[in-house]
């Protein structure tokens, strides 16, 4: 088993306020893995530590054995780790198809580069366009992707975070704000857009996280106090009484 | 990816080629063609010298919508790469005058090519000036513009030797080798100069925004967090396309030099940069031909309604808020907008409501001009007579004329958009 991502003792302060107080997690090549836990818990501060927006205060990120903690969040991108965000973060005024392929451009060795024509970058249009396709969104690829519907902005938020092909993916709530089919949907888009990768994902849903991960870790008040297979995690009594809190809740959720 | 069977070669978003046509070339062929056909018509000596004051601002307001409209960068110091690019372009006209008498290397470089060591100039001082500004978009780069345009400035009165003081510095365009058969001698011939550096110009400015960097440019102006989590530094963006602008305004320098043969601190200034701003802002900046519309109109306003009226800034002030506040789009964006007007299906009642409303606009602007000529008229002892008229600011009828104008139209505005949104 190689290791894709691993943290050790993490430690996040704002000023007085200690965000993440040493956290530790090796996720495996190829792992779903889920980060749950109550609101404020930490978890949107983990995802901005990893992707490098956030320096920790102290402690080690090491994506395929080597550090990136307080790297620039576009040279640990290129090094094939790439984010999604809780909120849609896309160019609004943008198309769909120039949304995705903004984030296809620097894993195609196109750099800066103006010299080159953009519409002439056959591979380029051929990628977009079968990312587009794969995530269903090729029949909106021309609208402006300010106009797309809520689930849709979403989908194209994931679109954005694989186009580049990084392999480890870190999805921050991607089902948030979505009605029951669309979550369904987004699931299967998930788990066909990252099969083969390693990913990370902080989900509210207990029915996703359930359905998607190999392991399940729990973050309260900035430590995680348990990692584990999601029956584990399911049975264990700390979880239950310090996040799940109404045992009925969590049958029902999963069934 | 888990879809490999599918074949992506099936799928072609591009446009096809009749759409890169008609959307993208066909203009340029019909500007193109305007700019030949012009000198036929025989234009006068004062026509021509607003022709090629247009093709220079052309140039310098498609540069400034490279930051502002493509990158979202808001520069209040734009003139300083116009400036530069003309200075370094006035030295090198000096330089082939002087060597056109003892030899050397500048007796090679032709009058004509000077543009482009006015690119040469305004993308140095954008590599260096840039460096620092670049760091930050939003007001920390408006403040840090503000300040360079003033230090460049006051630099640009305090160095003599390089900037000619008040006076500039000046020289004579018609030395060197001289190319195209054109001795750049009499205003005709400066106007295929400057035909062919404005063309340069705006195919070189519209193929930068075809490029990777100049669509990651875009991302930036949208969202420059999320450029970041694609593997790109927003700075270095930020930076390579202020340097690539500040060309193409030395550029619009050099065509400066030539046409005008002098150059002042002056043009180093805070107005110049705000006059650019307004150019680029009035034509439409979502738009890449905004700015060359805006050009057009405001090199025009410049040139003739400042014979025409002492108070025509004021109205270029006016203009300039109404489309701030009303036509975010521009000039450019309402010429659009009335063309797909007409295209669209149930045309005519859009075109009478926007007819009504236009009618009505124009009504309340003309009480604003008469109030505003009656008002300076008072200072100037010239009486305003519109259509042989005289309306003395002696007399309350002109005020009450220009006042009912005024609260007329405002009210046939009010009224008539509540009437359309119900």
């Amino acid at each position: 088993m190689t290791t894709a991502l691993s943290l050790r003792e993490v430690r996040k302060d704002f000023g007085p306020a200690k965000i993440i107080q040493g956290v530790s997690l090796e996720i495996a090549q190829g792992e779903r893995h889920a980060i749950i836990g109550p609101n404020g818990a930490g978890k949107s501060t983990l995802f901005n530590l990893i992707s490098g927006l956030y320096r920790p205060t102290a402690g080690d990120i090491r994506l395929r054995g080597q550090s990136i903690a307080g790297i620039r969040p576009y040279r640990i991108n290129r090094m094939g780790l790439s984010r999604s965000f809780q909120v849609s973060n896309i160019f609004s005024n943008m198309s769909v198809r120039e949304n995705v392929r903004c984030g296809v451009l620097w894993s195609m060795g196109q750099g800066y580069s103006f010299w080159r024509n953009i519409g002439n970058l056959k591979l380029v249009q051929e990628k977009t366009a079968h990312i587009l396709d794969s995530v269903g969104l090729i029949d909106k690829a021309d609208s402006p992707a300010a106009l797309l519907p809520y689930a849709d902005q979403r989908t194209l938020e994931i679109a954005i975070t694989i186009a580049g092909g990084a392999d480890v993916i870190l999805l921050d709530e991607p089902t948030a704000g979505m009605s029951h089919s669309e979550t369904d949907r987004a699931i299967a888009l998930i788990q066909k857009a990252t099969a083969g990768k390693t990913l990370l994902i902080v989900e509210h849903d207990m029915g996703v996280v359930f359905g998607l991960s190999d392991r399940i870790s729990v973050l309260v008040y900035g430590e995680i106090i348990a990692t584990g297979a999601p029956e584990e995690i399911r049975g264990d009594p700390r979880v239950k009484e310090a996040y799940l809190g109404d045992e009925a809740e969590l049958p029902e959720a999963v069934a | 990816m888990s879809d490999q069977t599918q074949n992506p070669g099936l799928i072609d978003l591009a446009p096809t080629s009749a759409q890169k046509f008609t959307t993208r070339l066909l203009p340029l062929i019909l500007f193109a063609a305007v700019l030949l056909i012009i000198p036929l018509l025989g234009p006068s000596r004062t026509a021509y010298s607003l022709l090629n004051a247009i093709g220079i601002n052309i140039v310098f307001a498609l540069s400034y919508n490279m930051l502002l409209g493509q990158t979202g960068l808001l520069s209040f110091g734009h003139a300083v790469y116009f400036g530069l690019g003309a200075y370094a372009a006035m030295h090198g006209m000096n330089a082939i005058e002087a060597a056109s008498f003892d030899g050397g290397t500048w007796a090679l470089m032709p009058v004509f090519a000077l543009p482009v060591l006015g690119f040469a100039g305004g993308a140095l001082a954008g590599a260096v000036i840039g460096w620092p500004s670049c760091r930050n978009a939003g007001v920390p780069f408006a403040m840090i513009s503000l300040g360079i345009a003033e230090l460049i400035a006051a630099a640009g009165f305090m160095f003599v030797s390089i900037f000619g003081g008040e006076e500039g510095i000046s020289a004579d365009r018609m030395n060197g080798i001289e190319a195209f058969g054109l001795s750049l001698g009499p205003i005709s011939e400066v106007y295929w100069f400057i035909v062919f550096w404005t063309l340069i110009g705006v195919v070189g400015m519209y193929a930068f925004t075809r490029t990777p960097l100049g669509k990651m440019g875009q991302a930036v102006r949208d969202n420059p967090e999320r450029v970041q989590f694609v593997g790109y530094d927003p700075q270095r963006v930020r930076y390579l396309v202020f340097i690539a602008s500040g060309g193409f305004a030395g550029l619009a320098g050099g065509m400066s030099a030539v046409n005008y043969e002098i150059i002042t601190p002056e043009s180093l200034s805070l107005l110049p940069s705000g006059f650019v701003l307004l150019m680029a802002y009035i034509g439409g900046i979502r738009y890449f031909a905004g700015p060359l519309l805006g050009a057009i109109v405001l090199t025009w306003m410049q040139s003739n309604l400042s014979d025409f009226s002492e108070a025509w800034l004021l109205y270029l002030g006016l203009m300039f808020i109404a489309i701030v506040m009303y036509a975010p789009g521009g000039l450019f964006g309402m010429v659009l907008g009335f063309a797909r007007g007409i295209i669209q299906p149930d045309a005519a009642p859009r075109l009478t409501r926007w007819g009504a409303l236009s009618a009505a606009a124009m009504v309340t602007f003309a009480g604003v001009i008469l109030l505003t000529e009656v008002a300076v008229s008072r200072t100037s002892g010239h009486v305003f007579a519109p259509g042989g008229l005289p309306l003395p600011p002696s007399s309350p009828l002109s005020w009450a004329l220009g006042l009912a104008l005024l609260i007329g139209g405002g009210w046939a505005i009010r009224h008539l958009s509540q009437r359309f949104a119900s």
